[in-house]
C-alpha cells in the first residue's frame, strides 16, 4: 500500500512538476500512419530501440540519458514543419526527418535556429558540401552516390560497357525521386546509355500506365527511387509484366522486407542498394534482445528487429550516438547543446574498430566527416532478395561511387544555393 | 440581452448599411482586430506562428476565394490547389526574376496572374454547370500540377523541382526566408487577410456580389432581369482566383518557404478548401474563417491534447485524429447542414431575444 502511494505520488509529481534534469533530446519525425508507413514503422522502431538499449545498458551516453522525441508527420511536409516547431524548443540536438521533402523545408529553418540535421542517405544531396550547408549532414552516402553505385553495378554486370543500353528510372514524382536525375543524365553521357524517366505520383498505389510504358519500351535495366507503398506496387507490377528481377535495382530506400514480401515468390532476385549490412546476425542484436525486446521495451509492435529499415533506423541512431560522444569529448560537457552537437557531427569518425566495438563488425563503411565534406565516402553495397529463404543477401563488395563527377555536380548545386541565399563559404 | 437593437437608431443610410449594424457586434469585431494586431504579435512564438496561426490565415484566404466562386456565385470548383500553385509559382518567378521587386507587389502580381488564369479556366462555366463544371476545374488542378512538374523553367531548373523562397524584406524587415521573425510573418499575413476579407465583404454586398448571387440562385432568372452571366461568372472566377493566388503565394513565401507542387498543391488541397467552405458555410465571410479554423486547427489541437496532454502513442493518436475530425464533420453537418456560420447566426438570433424568448 505504501509502495503504491509512493508510486502515485511520484507519478503525480513527475506529471505536475517537470524537474530540470540533464537529458539528451533526439527527435525523430516518424510516420507510422498512411501510405508511407510500411517504410516508416521499421525505421522508427530501430531508431528508438537503439537509444533504449544505450539507456538501459550504458545509462545513456556519457552518463546522460537519451530521450527520443517521436512526432508523427505522415510523411507530410506541413505536419513536419509543425513537428519541428513543436519540438525544437525542447533542447532537440539533431533532427532526422526521414523525408526529403521535410528536409528541404527544414534546411533553412534549422540552419537559422542552429540545430543540425542528419538526413542519412536522403535529403538534399548538395548538403554534402559543408562549406555552404553548415548544419546539414547526409553521411554516409547520398542519392548521387546511390545513382553512381547502381550504374557501376550495371557496368560490372556488362564487363564495363553499357553503351546503347536503355536504363529506366522509376521514381517518386517529388523532390526525393527527382534527386538522381541530374547525375544519371551526366553518367549517361559518360557511359553512353539511354536514360528513360518514369515518374510515379504520390502515393504510388496506381502505376498501371507507367508499367505499360515500360513493357512497350523494354528498358534493359530499371532503377527505382520509391518509398512506402509505391515500392511494393512497383515490384508487383514488374512481376506482372515479367520484367527480369535481377535487372531491377532499387535505391537503399526501396529494398526492405515490406517491399518484397507482398509480392511473394515472384520478387525473387530483386536487387537494391545497401547502405549497411543485413539481417540480425550482428553481436549488437544479442544486447538488443536482452535489454530491449525481452524487457518489453521495444518500440512499436517489436516485430521489425533485424529488418533492413530497422537496421537503417538503428544505424542512424548509432551515428548520432557516436556524434554525441564526439561532441562530449570535444567540449568536455556531458549535457551538450545543439551547437556542440553540430561540432560533434562535423568531427565524427567511424572506423571498423569502432563498429566492431559497438557490436556491428562489417556493418557499414568507415568514414570521417569534415568541415568540407558532410556526405561521407559514398560507399554502398548491393543486396538481393532471396524469396525462398525470405532474406536479403549482400552480393557485392563495398562499391565506391564516382566522386569526380559527383563532386563537380555538388559544387554546382551548392554554389547555386549559396548565391540564392547569400551564403559565404566557410572552412 | 446581447445583440440588443433597442436604442440603436440609424440616422443615415450609411449607418443602416454597415456590415455590423449592431453595436455589440461591431465592438466585438474591433476587439478581435485589436487583439489580432495589437496583442498576439507580442506573445506569439515560432510554434504558434508557423504551426497554428499562419496556416490558419493562409487557408482562410484560400477559403475566402473559393467561397466567392462557389458560395456566392454557385460555380463549383475543384481547381483550388492548382490555382494556389499558380500563385505560388508566379510569386517565385517574380521574386527570383526581379530581386528588387517588393514582396508585397510580388504577392499581388501573383494574385493578378492567377486571376487571369482563373478567368481562362472559367470560360467553360459559360456553357457547363454543376458537376460538369467541377470536372472541368478538376482538369485545371491536374494540368497545373503536371505543368509545374514538367516544365523546368517554372522552378528555375533546380535539380529537385523544389522552389525556395529567397529572403525578401519590407521596410528593412525580413518577411520571407528563414530569418524572418514569426511575429512579422504573422502580421504580414494578417494584414493581407484582413484587407482581402474587407474587400470580399464589400464586393459581395455590392452590385457585383448581388449579380453573383442572382446567378447562383437561378441563372435564367438572373439573365432575364438583366444580369450578364458572362460578366458575372467570369468576374467571380477572376476575383476568386485572385484570392486563391494570393493565398498560394503566402502559402509558399511566408508559411512554408519551400514547396514541391505535387505534395503542396495536390488534389487533396482542393478538397480541403472545398470542405472548409462547406463546413464553414457557403456564402459567408465568417464561414470561410470558421471552416479554415475547423479543418486546419482541429487536427493540431487534437494532436496536442492526445499526444502532448494524454501521452498517447503517436500512431494511435493520428488515427484517432481522423476518427474525431471525421466524426465532428458529420456531427456538424447533421446539426446544421448550412455550416458553422449558420449555427453562429442562429446563436446570435437566440442571444438577441435571450432571456425572454417569447417577448415578441
Amino acid at each position: 500500500m505504501k509502495l503504491k502511494t509512493a508510486v502515485i505520488v511520484a507519478t503525480v509529481m513527475s506529471l505536475s512538476a517537470p524537474v530540470a534534469y540533464a537529458e539528451l533530446v533526439v527527435p525523430w519525425l516518424s510516420y507510422r500512419t498512411g501510405p508511407y508507413s510500411p517504410s516508416g514503422i521499421p525505421a522508427a522502431d530501430g531508431f528508438a530501440d537503439y537509444f533504449t538499449l544505450l539507456n538501459e545498458r550504458d545509462g545513456g551516453i556519457g552518463g546522460v540519458p537519451v530521450r527520443v522525441l517521436d512526432c508523427e508527420t505522415g510523411y507530410n511536409t506541413q505536419k513536419g514543419v509543425e513537428c519541428y516547431e513543436a519540438t525544437k524548443g525542447e533542447g532537440s540536438l539533431v533532427y532526422s526527418p526521414l523525408s526529403t521533402g521535410i528536409t528541404y523545408q527544414l534546411i533553412p529553418r534549422a540552419t537559422a535556429d542552429g540545430i543540425p540535421i542528419h538526413s542519412m542517405g536522403y535529403g538534399r544531396t548538395a548538403a554534402a558540401d559543408g562549406t555552404i550547408f553548415s548544419h546539414i549532414f547526409n553521411f554516409p552516402a547520398h542519392y548521387w552516390d546511390g545513382a553512381s553505385i547502381a550504374v557501376k553495378h550495371i557496368l560490372s554486370l556488362n564487363d564495363g560497357d553499357i553503351s546503347g543500353k536503355k536504363i529506366g528510372l522509376v521514381y517518386h514524382n517529388s523532390a526525393y525521386g527527382k534527386e538522381p536525375i541530374r547525375t544519371l543524365e551526366e553518367f549517361s553521357e559518360k557511359h553512353g546509355y539511354e536514360l528513360m524517366l518514369i515518374p510515379v505520383d504520390h502515393p504510388g498505389q496506381e502505376q498501371k500506365s507507367q508499367w505499360l510504358e515500360i513493357r512497350r519500351e523494354k528498358p534493359d535495366y530499371l532503377l527505382m527511387w520509391g518509398w512506402g507503398v509505391m515500392n511494393a506496387v512497383a515490384i508487383q507490377e514488374a512481376a506482372n509484366i515479367r520484367f527480369p528481377m535481377e535487372n531491377f535495382i532499387g535505391i537503399w530506400w526501396s529494398g526492405s522486407e515490406n517491399d518484397v514480401l507482398p509480392v511473394g515468390e515472384r520478387a525473387h532476385g530483386y536487387k537494391a542498394l545497401a547502405l549497411h549490412g543485413v539481417g540480425n546476425g550482428f553481436p549488437v542484436f544479442d544486447d538488443l534482445q536482452k535489454f530491449v525486446v525481452d524487457a518489453g521495451m521495444a518500440a512499436g509492435a517489436g516485430d521489425q528487429v533485424g529488418t533492413v529499415l530497422y537496421n537503417r533506423g538503428m544505424y542512424g541512431a548509432l551515428l548520432i550516438a557516436e556524434a554525441i560522444k564526439t561532441a562530449q569529448e570535444i567540449h568536455g560537457v556531458a549535457d551538450i547543446t545543439p551547437a556542440m552537437m553540430r561540432d560533434g557531427m562535423e568531427a565524427l569518425e567511424i572506423t571498423e574498430e569502432k563498429m566492431t566495438a559497438l557490436g556491428l563488425p562489417n556493418f557499414g563503411p568507415a568514414f570521417a566527416v569534415s568541415c568540407e565534406n558532410h556526405g561521407g565516402n559514398g560507399i554502398a553495397m548491393v543486396q538481393q532478395w532471396d524469396a525462398e529463404n525470405g532474406e536479403w543477401n549482400i552480393i557485392s563488395d563495398m562499391i565506391q561511387s564516382d566522386k569526380e563527377i559527383i563532386n563537380r555536380l555538388i559544387m554546382e548545386d551548392s554554389a547555386a544555393y549559396a548565391a540564392e541565399n547569400n551564403i559565404e563559404p566557410r572552412c | 440581452m446581447f445583440y440588443r437593437e433597442a436604442g440603436e437608431f440609424s440616422t443615415s443610410y450609411r449607418d443602416d448599411a454597415q456590415t455590423f449594424p449592431i453595436a455589440f457586434d461591431r465592438r466585438r469585431y474591433y476587439l478581435v482586430l485589436a487583439v489580432g494586431f495589437g496583442v498576439i504579435p507580442f506573445f506569439i512564438n515560432d510554434y504558434w506562428a508557423n504551426a497554428v496561426l499562419i496556416p490558419f490565415l493562409v487557408w482562410s484566404m484560400a477559403a475566402l476565394g473559393l467561397n466567392i466562386l462557389t458560395g456566392y456565385c454557385g460555380q463549383v470548383s475543384l481547381g483550388t490547389g492548382g490555382f494556389m500553385a499558380v500563385g505560388a509559382y508566379s510569386c517565385y518567378k517574380l521574386m527570383t526574376a526581379f530581386p528588387g521587386l517588393n514582396i508585397v507587389f510580388c504577392i499581388l502580381l501573383a494574385g493578378l496572374i492567377t486571376a487571369l488564369v482563373g478567368v481562362l479556366f472559367g470560360l467553360p462555366s459559360l456553357r457547363i454547370k454543376g458537376f460538369y463544371l467541377a470536372v472541368a476545374t478538376l482538369a485545371a488542378q491536374f494540368f497545373f500540377v503536371w505543368l509545374f512538374n514538367k516544365v523546368p523553367w517554372f522552378y528555375n531548373y533546380s535539380a529537385s523541382g523544389q522552389i525556395n523562397a529567397p529572403e525578401r524584406t519590407l521596410l528593412g524587415v525580413a518577411i520571407t526566408g528563414p530569418n524572418a521573425d514569426s511575429a512579422v510573418k504573422y502580421l504580414f499575413c494578417l494584414a493581407f487577410v484582413v484587407g482581402f476579407a474587407w474587400i470580399a465583404r464589400n464586393l459581395t454586398r455590392g452590385s457585383v456580389g448581388r449579380s453573383w448571387m442572382a446567378i447562383r440562385d437561378m441563372d435564367i432568372a438572373a439573365e432575364i432581369i438583366g444580369i450578364d452571366p458572362y460578366r458575372a461568372k467570369l468576374s467571380a472566377f477572376g476575383v476568386s482566383s485572385f484570392f486563391v493566388g494570393v493565398s498560394g503565394a503566402l502559402f509558399f513565401g511566408i508559411y512554408l518557404g519551400a514547396v514541391e507542387v505535387t505534395e503542396a498543391f495536390g488534389i487533396n488541397q482542393s478538397f480541403l478548401v472545398l470542405f472548409m467552405i462547406i463546413i464553414g458555410g457557403l456564402g459567408s465571410i465568417f464561414g470561410s474563417f470558421a471552416g479554415a479554423a475547423f479543418m486546419v486547427l482541429m487536427p493540431v489541437l487534437l494532436k496536442n491534447i492526445l499526444v502532448g496532454g494524454l501521452d498517447w502513442d503517436t500512431a494511435i493518436a493520428t488515427h484517432f485524429e481522423f476518427v474525431i475530425v471525421g466524426g465532428l464533420i458529420i456531427f456538424f453537418l447533421i446539426v446544421e447542414p448550412h455550416g458553422i456560420s449558420q449555427l453562429w447566426r442562429i446563436i446570435k438570433e437566440k442571444l438577441r431575444l435571450w432571456p425572454f424568448p417569447h417577448d415578441h
